[in-house]
């Protein structure tokens, strides 16, 4: 793949330098370059999955307009959930073929004593956070996608929602008022009240955001955009980052776990979304 | 009259890795070290516990040094964990047993890395650093004798940063410290230095494609950015240049796909 050589012609080999997509995919800092790229890629799905989901503690015209809207798209959903599952498969693979490698690079002999020195604990923790990360999307996919998973709540199995306002995407109407719609916001509601889902909902989303405050950081050293001139102000930023993403995404099985969140409260406050 | 405090000998116990040789299994096998000067550097230390060793007819610490000044990087040892011992931005030559107090156990170890063998004891072979040198870390270009000053405009800036970089000494911490044996700090400090000076442009891609090349091929790891390396660095490089030889490699993979071949139509040899 990057060409043959032995230890006198490796400088005068061209071979190896003229295939780009052998270069990324056949070399540590190419396999490297995939992770930051895949990685800034499914960082900017999971905030506007976050932006999205937030709305859940708006009318329900909100999320359900939202997700009609999303399932609408049609042929542009899909292009958006192959991108998407190639970015995660790309991910774990250069993960999992850098981690074999660098594992056989270690040498049999582990060291007797071994300090860490300044490694984040976020840094050394990406494998097992990653994993947790992964059983997660799996649950997270069959919970509200696929509805194998908490079937009975799945909205599929739920009566259809009635949009009570349009719902407008840069001002236009894209669900208008009267629609049946899916009842996502009933089944989010009754799919986190069970405190064992909710828990590992939160638990999740802990690891995850553990997984993004080294993954964020990180990704700039490997493009090659960080250095010490503003890597503090990297860094700050990047656990509010984090933090806030947590906030975000904690809130809304935390709300259903403590009762902050229920379809009665709802039933309540839908008056006072009125436009 | 020399300093009171000088005068006041310790004794530790040193837990040395012993191997006899690149195939041999290795073990750990405690020694005393008595009367030890907390002025003595490790090496020093060593020497005085290897004379003991001799003397009782046992085969002494095999363990690498050259100038014993800092500056050339053959000491090696993880000496509790870290390479080159506790202090910051020294070499194990520069390390003092002051680091230590009475009746501590020190655990000595090579730097352990599949493609750093153990040759003896605490000496590895670090000849994968030659190879990756010897791969694109120079300017195929005779350089001539100094120039004139100032002949060559260099910004001070630039100048201090590859002076920086050029401060590695090859002694191979960085792989040490890293989870991964990772090479990427002494590669991209090789490659940072020549990159930011005019003299290292012409070959600057074929260099970082060149050395990255014979790194991987070496069974070196990748990074992971935990910075372990830099931290254990005798000379304190900066990981900025890994992120400076990233930069640099992903433009030379994309400038090199998309060069022009020369069509070795005229003048000189196909």
């Amino acid at each position: 793949m990057l060409g043959n050589h032995n230890d006198s012609s490796i400088y005068l080999t061209r071979a190896f330098s003229m295939n780009l997509v052998g270069n990324l995919f056949g070399s540590s800092i190419g396999r490297k370059i995939l992770m930051a790229v895949t990685g800034l890629a499914l960082i900017g799905f999971v905030i506007g999955h976050l932006v999205g989901n937030l709305q859940v503690f708006s009318h329900p015209d909100k999320l359900n307009g939202y997700a009609h809207f999303l399932q609408s798209l049609g042929p542009a959903l899909w292009v958006a959930r192959i991108g998407l599952l190639v970015c995660v498969g790309i991910h774990i693979w250069a993960a999992t073929v850098l981690t074999l490698e660098s594992k056989r690079a270690r040498g049999g002999q582990a060291y007797g004593v071994k300090t860490w020195i300044q490694a984040t604990l976020a840094s050394r923790y990406m494998r097992w956070t990653g994993y947790v990360v992964l059983a997660f999307i799996i649950y997270h996919l069959a919970h509200f996608t696929l509805g194998t998973a908490q079937g009975a709540t799945f909205k599929a199995a739920l009566p259809a929602y009635k949009m009570a306002h349009d719902y407008q995407v840069l001002g236009f109407t894209v669900v208008p008022a009267g629609t049946a719609v899916l009842d996502v916001y009933r089944m989010v509601i009754l799919g986190f009240q069970p405190p064992l889902v909710a828990s590992f909902y939160l638990l999740a989303v802990g690891l995850l955001s553990l997984h993004l405050l080294h993954g964020m950081d990180s990704l700039f050293q490997t493009l090659g955009w960080r250095n010490s001139r503003w890597s503090k102000s990297l860094r700050t930023v990047v656990i509010i980052a984090c933090l806030a993403y947590f906030a975000g995404n904690a809130a809304i099985p935390g709300a259903v776990l403590t009762g902050k969140l229920s379809l009665e409260s709802a039933a309540k406050s839908a008056p006072a979304a009125h436009h | 009259m020399v300093a009171a405090s000088t005068l006041k000998t310790f004794s530790v116990t040193l837990r040395v890795w012993r191997q006899a040789g690149p195939a041999a299994t290795g073990a750990f096998v405690d020694y005393p070290a008595k009367d030890i000067s907390p002025d003595m550097s490790f090496l020093e230390m060593l020497d005085v516990v290897n004379d003991e060793l001799s003397a009782q007819g046992i085969e002494p610490i095999a363990f690498a040094h050259d100038c014993r000044e800092g500056i050339c990087g053959t000491c090696s040892c993880t000496i509790n964990g870290k390479p080159h011992g506790p202090g910051k931005g020294v070499a194990t030559c520069q390390t003092y047993m002051r680091s230590f107090s009475d009746a501590d156990t020190i655990v000595v170890e090579p730097f352990r890395a599949r493609a750093f063998p153990v040759v003896k004891d605490l000496v590895t072979d670090r000849s994968a650093f030659d190879k990756i040198q010897q791969s694109g870390g120079f300017i195929t270009a005779r350089a001539g004798s100094a120039p004139d000053a100032n002949a060559l405009p260099i910004p001070k800036g630039d100048a201090d940063l590859a002076m920086d970089a050029a401060q590695c000494i090859g002694c191979g911490a960085c792989v040490a410290a890293c989870k991964n044996a990772s090479a990427m700090l002494f590669v991209s400090a090789k490659v940072g230095h020549l990159g930011l000076l005019p003299q290292g442009q012409a070959e600057r891609d074929r260099r970082v494609l060149a050395m990255v090349n014979t790194m991987d091929t070496l069974g070196f790891g990748s990074c992971t950015n935990q910075y372990e390396c830099s931290a254990a660095c005798p000379k304190l490089i900066s990981h900025d240049f890994i992120a400076r030889m990233n930069r640099d490699y992903l433009t030379a993979s994309l400038r090199s796909a998309f060069k022009p071949a020369p069509a070795n139509t005229g003048g000189g040899a196909a």
